[in-house]
């Protein structure tokens, strides 16, 4: 008798209810601070079994059962990794520390330049990596359900596999979503998740091992008998294939360094270096215990079940063939474990890798114009981008294992999951040990690794009537045979695994080593460089930024936007004090800039954080410090005379680019002062004769008819201050970008009749206006206000200098190369070919006549609102008169 | 732009009957001046105390209008469409009819360098705009009794 459908979903509901207590209560503990176990070394142990994934749990019997002993690579290359590559591991938690890493996407994008290309590359391959290995999991929850119907009393027909799926996915959503963005802090770790991990973990192993020892004592009869049974099995017959368990050791090798969730919980959610010391022990013992009974469950599934039977669900239909029901609920809870805590961490990783990576950038870029990083509230925007990526993700698995029908053996997804996924390792491990890592390397090892991941693997695992058909597969594409994806370059009877594993890593690591020894790394990356392989030499911080002037209060606002209120004011009250101030706002010296943007890199990403500290800070995104910085390198590389040539040729540049902006630096000091003596000369003059009239006025017995000229005088003067003050406050707001632009939809030919009113009533109407209204009937979505001030500007213009007996302004409308355009052409003597381009400098007017009123600042504005608007005001020669164009993207 | 004002300057006779007991005789005066309503203000304020006012608004053609109109005291504006007013005070210096001719500057750019350009090419009185009427009247007295 096997148990009832209900209870076994009671059960599920239970345990999945005690993991949130598990989950909340240390989130509680943890953010009360007294969370000394939460560090202790065993959690983190246990955490880190997120690597035993169902697949372990269920289809490592089903290998076993398969394939013999070759299932012990899956954990012979993490055993290996964790005791003999020890101090590659402590290296990458030295550097998630430092480098404040929030997934191994950041962790490459940082190292190459803070560059985002690489890191959504990388999120790419992971997500492509890991979709499977989710629906891979959906299916074993699914399938351990099914088991259950099938051995239920009456059957339960009425249970729909794919909406058992469904319901799986969404509870995985939810708790992910609850624990996995509950905050958004600065070090990005989750005590709640990685506990309720660890008691998983537990659960799976006891689980396992109980079935074990069933298996072992209550079924076999003791240790002899199964080792009888283990001999006289065909298990012990099958004969190791060198190759392939070379290959598949070094595959889970390189993909526990280089999985999503793997790294999340070895470097990001890592506390404490020290653990490393306890795991790199008793992980491979955890691992030793999980794979301990995986033989003897094989060969007394083989020897009790039915031939038909699944061997993948031997550790379930074991206990229910001898109607163990207690048992095979354990059983059950310990695959949904596996399952479940792979879901939720790999969730975890991905959201963080697609918020960071592709969400915020694309965010950044398109409210650039706006100042985006101190506008909106972006930690609210990181979190909702995370839950909604943390949808996606388990939508996108389910939605695999929906299309794929979960047809396939478990450890066939597992292994092709680990191929794409380990292309990541060569730029890991490369950037981590070797300066000369450049990002075009990567870039490019990467892409060409998993391109034929995809081509040699991937792709061909949909079967022949997937993708690639039977023709392509046995002949190759076009009947080129050097390219039958399965014998890529001739290279037949290889197990497919080993032979894409081998193509892609060889082609991966070959191209990244090619184009990292021709490519020539920014200063940045090489700082970036340093910075990681030195990890343990260096711990002084990259100097990322120049003093330029950030704003401290600016910086402030937005830091209090991702790391909220709190935690972003201790740190500048921190570092206020720090240098000797009071209040919240330190100078902003390149070592604050530098911590700030490590501590918002922890939030969101050191690409991300970069380019929004850039958006504050702004300027060179490489400081005298950094340029010095290199320079050292540089000094250091003096003995790699290949090297030498280039490096002084970027000196040479570098410093002339230096010599170039000091240059611009002087001139703009120049033109600074003469700026001020201009706004002196043009203030003064209107008080002038303000302050001459009215002493004037009170002293003389005037009559009544020069009392009103006098005091017209001083009120036109008055009204010529006003409008200087305006237009410099115009102007001066349009320069330092703070202006804000009032988008509406407007046709040109009503901006067109505003602006000609406005003119007419300036006294300015003096000029007969010549208009085209069919050519004009083009709809704008753009501030139509500021270019109504624009063409204002250029009616009034040609009304006060068109010199022309009989004045007349010609307004064409032309749509050309996408874009349109407003010509004002007058009948007068035109501008001289020298001052065409200097009349739109401030203070330029050409005549030196105040009398034609304002201040010589109209040009200046117009240019400035056109180049706000996205197009331009240029003046446009040989029109016989003056002529200005002004052009808008026609896109508007 | 309207040259012909500018080489035939207009005298201007005082609107006050009563000549000032300062100035005992009629003087003449030439302000060279591009700002309409400056150049009023200043005829006004000179022509009420007896001086004899002549005007000139282009700086290129200002020399020849001073050694013309030979008047016995000049006011130079500084930023003239054309030639600057030093480049004027330089010239008027080194001719042996104006080197000593009274001349007071008036700029509206008046800072510290701008003075001393200006006393280094000779002149007798530097004011900066917004003036004060009074010390005008004070200063154009001054310069020509001394």
């Amino acid at each position: 008798m096997a148990l009832p459908f209900n209870i076994l979903v009671l059960v599920c509901l239970a345990y999945v209810v005690f993991l949130f207590l598990v989950a909340f209560g240390a989130d509680k503990r943890a953010s009360q601070g007294g969370s000394n176990w939460l560090g202790l070394p065993l959690i983190y142990t246990l955490s880190l079994s997120v690597y035993c994934t169902a697949w372990t749990f269920y289809g490592a019997v089903g290998y076993a059962a398969r394939s013999g002993l070759e299932y012990v690579t899956i954990y012979l290359g993490p055993t290996l990794v964790m005791i003999g590559w020890w101090w590659i591991l402590r290296k990458l938690v030295r550097i998630g520390r430092a480098q404040r890493v929030t997934s191994i996407a950041d962790l490459i994008s940082s190292r190459y330049g803070k560059s985002n290309g690489l890191g959504v590359l990388v999120t790419l391959l992971a997500v492509v990596g890991t979709t499977p290995y989710i629906a891979l999991q959906l299916q074993s929850v699914t399938l351990s359900f099914s088991v259950f119907a099938a051995a239920a009393p009456g059957g339960f027909d009425g249970v729909d596999l794919s909406a058992t799926a469904l319901w799986v996915a969404v509870g995985l959503a939810l708790f992910t979503i609850l624990f996995g963005t509950r905050n958004l802090d600065a070090n990005e770790r989750h005590h709640g998740v990685v506990t309720a991990i660890a008691v998983e973990a537990v659960v799976k192993l006891i689980a396992l091992m109980a079935v074990g020892i069933f298996v072992v004592w209550g079924v076999a009869g003791g240790t002899t008998e199964i080792a009888e049974m283990i001999t006289e099995s065909p298990i012990s017959n099958w004969n190791i294939n060198p190759g392939r368990w070379a290959g598949l050791t070094f595959l889970s090798a390189a993909a526990f360094l280089t999985l999503p969730r793997m790294f999340q919980v070895l470097v990001v959610e890592n506390v404490d270096e020290r653990q490393l010391a306890t795991a790199s022990w008793a992980f491979p013992t955890y691992l030793m215990l999980m794979s301990l009974f995986v033989v003897p469950i094989a060969v007394a599934g083989l020897n009790v079940l039915p031939p038909d039977a699944n061997p993948d669900l031997f550790v379930l239909t074991l206990p229910l063939h001898y109607n163990q029901q207690g048992l095979a609920m354990l059983s059950f809870l310990g695959g949904f474990s596996s399952a479940t805590s792979m879901v939720i961490v790999a969730s975890i990783a991905l959201s963080t890798m697609v918020s960071n990576h592709i969400v915020m950038p694309i965010w950044l870029s398109a409210r650039r114009d706006e100042g985006a990083t101190v506008s909106g509230d972006v930690r609210h925007l990181v979190l909702t981008s995370r839950r909604l990526s943390i949808g996606a993700v388990l939508l996108l698995g389910y939605l695999y294992y929906y299309f794929s029908g979960g047809g396939a053996e478990l450890a066939a997804i597992g292994l092709i999951s680990f191929a794409g996924v380990a292309q990541v390792l060569p730029a890991l491990l490369g950037g981590i040990v070797w300066r000369g890592a450049a990002r075009n390397g990567a870039a490019v090892g990467l892409i060409a690794g998993f391109a034929v991941w995809a081509y040699t693997l991937f792709l061909p695992s949909f079967g022949e009537a997937g993708i690639m058909s039977a023709q392509m597969l046995t002949n190759g594409p076009w009947g080129l045979e050097w390219l039958r994806p399965r014998a890529l370059f001739g290279l037949a009877g290889l197990d497919p695994v080993v032979h894409a594993l081998f193509w892609s890593m060889l082609i991966n690591t070959g191209a990244f080593i090619v184009v990292s020894l021709v490519s020539f790394p920014s200063p940045l990356e090489r700082l970036q460089g340093a910075q990681f392989v030195n990890v343990f030499e260096h711990s002084a911080s990259t100097k990322g930024w120049a003093h330029a002037g950030a704003e401290a209060e600016d910086l402030l606002i937005m830091a209090q936007r991702i790391m909220g209120a709190d935690e972003a004011q201790t740190l500048f009250q921190a570092q206020a004090s720090d240098q000797g101030k009071g209040g919240y706002l330190p100078d902003t010296t390149p070592d604050f800039i530098a911590r700030l943007e490590r501590e918002l890199a922890g939030s969101v990403g050191a690409a991300t954080a970069h380019a929004m500290v850039g958006q504050i800070v702004g300027g060179a995104s490489v400081s005298v410090e950094d340029l010095m910085a290199v320079a050292d390198e540089t000094q250091q590389m003096l003995e790699h005379s290949s090297q030498l040539e280039a490096q002084q040729k970027e000196l040479t540049t570098t410093a002339r680019r230096l010599s170039e902006v000091n240059e611009k630096l002087t001139q703009l000091s120049i033109q600074k002062d003469a700026f001020l003596s201009q706004i002196s000369h043009e203030l003064r003059t209107p008080m002038t004769s303000i302050r001459a009239f009215s002493e004037i006025l009170r002293e003389s017995d005037l009559d009544h008819a020069a009392q009103e000229k006098y005091a017209m005088i001083i009120h036109g003067e008055a009204v010529r201050l006003t409008r200087l003050l305006d237009d410099l406050l115009d102007l001066s707001v349009l320069e330092n970008g703070q202006v804000q632009l009032y988008p509406q939809h407007e046709p040109l030919s009503f901006v067109l009749d505003r602006a000609v009113a406005a003119t007419s009533s300036l006294s300015a109407g003096g000029i007969a206006i010549r208009r085209t209204p069919e050519t004009e009937a083009i709809g704008l979505y753009t501030d139509t206000d500021r270019l109504a001030q624009v063409f204002i500007n250029l009616i009034a213009n040609a009304a006060k200098y068109c010199e022309a007996p009989a004045p007349c302004l010609e307004i064409n409308v032309s749509q050309k190369l996408g874009e349109l355009r407003i010509d004002f052409v007058d009948n007068g003597g035109g501008i001289p070919p020298e001052s065409q381009t200097v009349i739109f400098e401030k203070f330029s007017r050409l005549s030196d006549q105040a009398a034609a009123g304002g201040a010589g600042l109209g040009l200046a504005i117009c240019r400035e609102i056109m180049d706000k608007l996205g197009g331009t005001v240029t003046y446009l020669p040989g029109q016989n008169g003056a002529a200005f164009r002004v052009t808008l993207p026609v896109a508007m | 732009m309207d040259q012909m004002s500018d080489q035939t300057p207009d005298l201007k006779t005082g609107g006050d009957p009563e000549p000032s007991a300062a100035v005992t005789l009629p003087r003449n005066v030439l302000v060279i001046e591009d700002e309409p309503n400056i150049i009023e203000a200043i005829s006004f304020i000179l022509s009420r105390d007896g001086w004899v006012v002549a005007t000139h608004s282009n700086g290129e053609t200002a020399v020849e209008a001073v050694l013309k109109l030979g008047p016995d005291a000049l006011i130079l504006d500084v930023m003239l469409p054309g030639r600057s007013g030093y480049d004027i005070l330089q010239d008027l210096r080194a001719n042996e009819t104006t080197k000593d001719l009274p001349v007071l500057m008036l700029t509206a750019r008046g800072q510290k360098n701008d003075r001393e350009l200006a006393e280094r090419l000779g002149v007798n009185k530097f004011m900066t705009k917004p003036f004060s009427n009074a010390e005008v009247l004070e200063t154009m007295r001054a310069l020509v009794e001394a």
